[in-house]
């Protein structure tokens, strides 16, 4: 792959000259003639039932053209199928504040927002639950979701073995455990979410700025009982999801049901404040975690609890709870391993999928414990680190196989540009190193269906070619990705290649734009119907060379009419013979590496983060400016996480503490130091070109880099998230901030997994007709 | 909550403006309490300005009023006097990017795009008033705009990148 001409270009994104000019158009830039707005009614209770909803007030108000209340709207939906637990419109019961319960369309935005308070809705306060503790106790007054068979107010609970625990601990030579607590926090999109619903002539047109158009096309069919050839769902331009637009909201089916009762098209924009109470944000994470070393620091043994605070609904958080438990393994070698993980629904607004989805709070418990493993038995924290790391070619032994991997090349970037092993030592200044591996897409979809996870459809005809991908640009470029795969294949430019995105009517299935799939995976289903098309146009040309591409469309259009070609991706079966073995295998997996360097001040308990090297295993730069792009998102998302950003509730009320974007506090350009970033091109085999994901992993390393350089810094210990000033004064008197116990929780006998053997690559067919026949 | 029922009952104070936006005179009859951010997107059709949080928060709506920039969400247009706007429809003329808008497009600056409109005309702003910016003063100039995807960096870059006049 030497003489690559597009692939590996550092393009501008497809859309960046229209968001430039002010072109690009965002879901609350959509006008339509005679647009209704909406409004949403919340909840100002945390946990209530509700006794009645009174709307006469709100429907005498000139202006008002619809209203809706929970009756209009009683099917169930949620994005996985083990958690249908949402209405978009409540009429039993709110468990959060900001739960919606009834919905208004009006002329104007102010009308709307007039007529949805003149409604009277009549609560039974209930006594909330508001912490991981709180909920694993039986409740004062009822569960937050009564059907549940769990007890209390448990939503997941697992329980996994695999390998030999005993043997493992019986060889360790030093054992110890640790606790660690991860704050919850929330995306921040700078864009608040927005819809628009319109219904002419039996048929639905909602636009949004979704991350996945795909499943709002699902959650709207089932909720408005409408087959999904009378929808289509639009990604409107997309200002910033991080993985906060990946469910359908409330506001997307109100939309719908509004135009179609009122015959108008309607929009719904969020307010700020209510952003927040959307969330789907990062769970707040409690974590124990015991691992044992032999004389060599090699890991014979480890064991991982982790109690999940999901907030008031499931979303996607029966897999968060797996994501807390499964990467382990394939950063560090891990010959035995036990994992119980538990997710407790609370009475704040529900937590999901973030940037790094359920791994950075076990990255940084790890990371943290590893080094203090280290410290105890005195050996160098990075040695005990390199020794354990995971190997290119090795399946883990929770059967997650690992292709290529750059570990190793990515921490000795970051250790020699950085200069960490002659760093200057003096209290006040100090470095950390952490490393991180994650997903490029996951292996198995979040519903069960046998279609691939991703298509490309390519048009060509005398005008040129058009690629059809139901991938949604959020940003991140993938727009651009797939128009340099298909420039590669047809010998064109990269802007000669148009494209139509994220629209069901118009283009095949995506499973969208989250877990870090959209390279690896829709980059895979637009090579094979790049090369296809190709062959076509080879044809059509007689395989002479040098014949210019239009002329070659023209040639194959007189040959054969317009053409199309299509190509598509299914990851095979990686996951072991056994029950949860779905959630945490990839395809491929991205590793990274980082250091960061800060000044932190012990009178005042600042922290200043003066730089960060990062070096990211991507597998191959399809666009390498791109991929510098996301590496320096994720590290100054991972900044805020680790330094100031907290979604925090008052206790007893359950009201959120800081709804707006000048008290939640995020990272400005003052507060964002120098990134320098490399990238290692490891070639993966499966990946298109050899790429892999950079949207997510490089995240991961940045927040415990960032609290074992004040640990270097200053010789305390803070084993939560994020570091403020206050923490690290209290740390300094004693010693350490953090968690003090982890809960009592009725854990299950663990599912007994046998491990594979660490060189069976197989996968598919072969793997499964290998499994043990249970 | 009944706040604002009343409000909708009591006769809204409305004013004949002419708003000079972009080099253009609109003459407009607007509530007097509609923000700048909501005439340009509501009235005038100008969507590229956007907003993020419509309490002066965030930075995302800023425009140029009389040159400074100023956020849209706490400006009324009834307090203008006169004074020019600049939103990022009216930075080109014709169809030619500005050495920043092109220098945002080519460097990575925008990636979802929704904070590049403010960022671009806090950044116009700061190069007309210092045009050779170093690091710090265009990370002074634009604090108070907020971006979630890039980190900042390469939105650094091409302001110096368009300072610097190679761009």
């Amino acid at each position: 792959m030497a003489d690559l001409k597009v692939v590996g270009q550092p393009l501008p994104k497809a859309d960046a000259a229209a968001k430039v000019i002010g072109a690009a158009v965002y879901a609350d830039d959509i006008v339509l003639p005679r647009m209704l707005h909406s409004k949403l009614l919340r909840s100002p209770h945390p946990h209530a039932r509700i006794l009645s909803v009174d709307a006469s007030a709100a429907r005498r108000i000139p202006g008002v053209k619809g209203v809706l209340t929970g009756q209009d709207l009683p099917i169930r939906f949620g994005i996985l199928p083990v958690s249908q637990d949402e209405r978009a419109l409540e009429s039993e019961k709110v468990r959060y504040v900001g739960d919606p319960v009834a919905a208004v369309a009006a002329v104007d935005e102010e009308t709307a927002a007039a007529a949805a308070e003149a409604i009277r809705v009549e609560y039974e306060v209930l006594e909330p639950v508001l912490s991981i503790e709180d909920a694993l106790r039986q409740p004062g007054d009822e569960r937050i979701h009564a059907s549940r068979s769990l007890p209390a107010n448990l939503h997941r609970l697992q329980s996994y073995e695999f390998g030999d625990l005993a043997a493992g601990w019986a060889r360790a030579a030093h054992v110890r455990e640790d606790l660690f607590f991860f704050q919850g926090n929330t995306h921040l999109p700078m864009e608040q979410h927005s819809a628009v619903g319109q219904w002419v002539d039996g048929r639905l047109t909602v636009w949004s700025s979704t991350q996945v158009v795909h499943y709002v096309h699902r959650a709207l069919s089932k909720v408005l009982e409408l087959p999904m050839n009378k929808i289509r769902v639009i990604g409107a331009a997309h200002g910033g999801g991080f993985g906060g637009k990946t469910d359908p909201f409330a506001h997307e089916i109100v939309v719908a049901k509004l135009a179609m009762v009122t015959g108008r098209p309607v929009k719904c924009t969020l307010t700020r404040e209510e952003v927040f109470y959307a969330h789907r944000g990062r769970h707040p994470v409690l974590m124990w975690v015991k691992t044992g070393v032999d004389e060599e620091g090699r890991i014979t043994a480890m064991h991982f609890r982790s109690a999940l605070d999901g907030g008031a609904y499931g979303s996607y958080g029966a897999a968060s709870v797996f994501y807390t438990g499964t990467l382990q393994t394939v950063t560090y070698d891990i010959p035995a391993y036990k994992f119980e993980g538990c997710r407790v629904f609370t009475n704040k607004p529900p937590c999901g999928p973030k940037r790094g989805h359920g791994t950075p709070q076990p990255r940084f418990a790890l990371e943290l414990h590893l080094e203090k493993l280290a410290e105890e038995i005195g050996m160098d924290a990075v040695e005990l680190k390199r020794r354990n790391f995971m190997q290119p070619f090795t399946r883990a032994v929770n059967w997650l196989r690992v292709t290529s991997c750059g570990l190793e090349e990515c921490a000795e970037k970051v250790l020699a540009a950085s200069g960490y092993r002659t760093r200057e030592r003096r209290p006040g200044r100090g470095q950390g190193f952490a490393i991180s591996a994650y997903m490029s897409g996951a292996g198995t979809a979040i519903y069960w269906n046998g279609m691939p996870h991703s298509e490309v459809q390519l048009k060509l005809d005398r005008t040129g070619v058009t690629a059809y991908c139901g991938a949604m640009d959020i940003g991140q470029g993938s727009d651009a990705v797939i128009a340099q795969i298909v420039a590669e294949e047809l010998g064109i430019q990269a802007a000669d290649v148009r494209l139509v995105t994220a629209d069901t009517d118009s283009t095949p299935i995506d499973l969208g734009s989250y877990s870090s799939r959209v390279t690896f995976m829709a980059g895979n289903a637009a090579l094979e119907a790049a090369r296809k098309m190709r062959a076509l146009l080879d044809a059509a040309v007689d395989a002479r060379a040098g014949v210019p591409f239009l002329e070659a469309c023209e040639l194959a259009e007189t040959k054969w009419g317009a053409l199309s070609t299509a190509g598509s991706y299914t990851p095979p079966r990686i996951g072991g013979p056994f029950k949860g073995s779905g959630v945490g295998p990839s395809p491929a997996y991205s590793y990274s590496a980082a250091v960061v360097d800060v000044d932190a001040d012990a009178r005042t308990g600042i922290v200043r983060v003066n730089k960060v090297w990062i070096a990211h295993d991507i597998g191959r730069a399809i666009n390498p400016l791109l991929v510098i792009g996301q590496i320096e998102g994720s590290v100054y998302m991972a900044l805020g996480e680790a330094l100031m950003e907290e979604q925090t509730f008052r206790r007893q009320l359950g009201l959120h503490k800081w709804p707006s974007m000048l008290e939640y506090k995020s990272p400005t350009f003052v507060d964002t130091p120098e990134i320098e970033s490399f990238l290692v091109e490891t070639v993966d085999p499966e990946g298109p070109y050899g790429a892999k994901e950079a949207g997510q992993g490089p995240l991961l390393p940045v927040i415990p880099a960032l609290n074992l350089a004040v640990h270097d810094a200053l010789g305390v210990w803070i084993d939560e998230t994020p570091v403020t000033p206050e923490k690290v004064l209290k740390a300094l008197k004693d010693g350490r901030v953090g968690p003090k116990m982890f809960p009592a929780v009725p854990w299950p006998e663990p599912i007994i997994v046998e491990p594979p053997a660490r060189d069976d690559m197989r996968v598919g067919a072969e793997l499964e007709a290998a499994f043990p026949s249970a | 909550m009944a706040g604002l029922l009343n409000e909708l009952d009591r006769p809204v104070d409305r004013r004949v403006l002419v708003l000079r936006v972009n080099g253009e005179d609109h003459q407009l009859l607007l509530p007097v309490h509609k923000t700048l951010l909501e005439v340009l997107r509501e009235d005038l059709g100008l969507t590229g300005t956007k907003h993020g949080c419509e309490l002066g928060e965030c930075g995302t709506c800023t425009v140029l009023v009389a040159g400074e920039p100023q956020l849209s969400c706490l400006v009324l247009p009834v307090q203008l006097g006169g004074r020019e706007v600049t939103t990022v429809e009216g930075l080109t003329a014709g169809s030619e990017l500005t050495p920043l808008q092109r220098a945002f497009a080519d460097l990575g600056a925008a990636q979802c795009g929704y904070c590049t409109p403010g960022m671009l005309l806090s950044a116009t702003a700061l190069l007309r008033s210092n045009p050779k910016p170093n690091a710090t003063e265009i990370r002074e100039a634009l604090a108070g705009n907020l971006c979630r995807c890039t980190g900042y960096s390469k939105i650094v870059e091409a302001v110096e990148l368009a300072a610097s006049g190679r761009g």
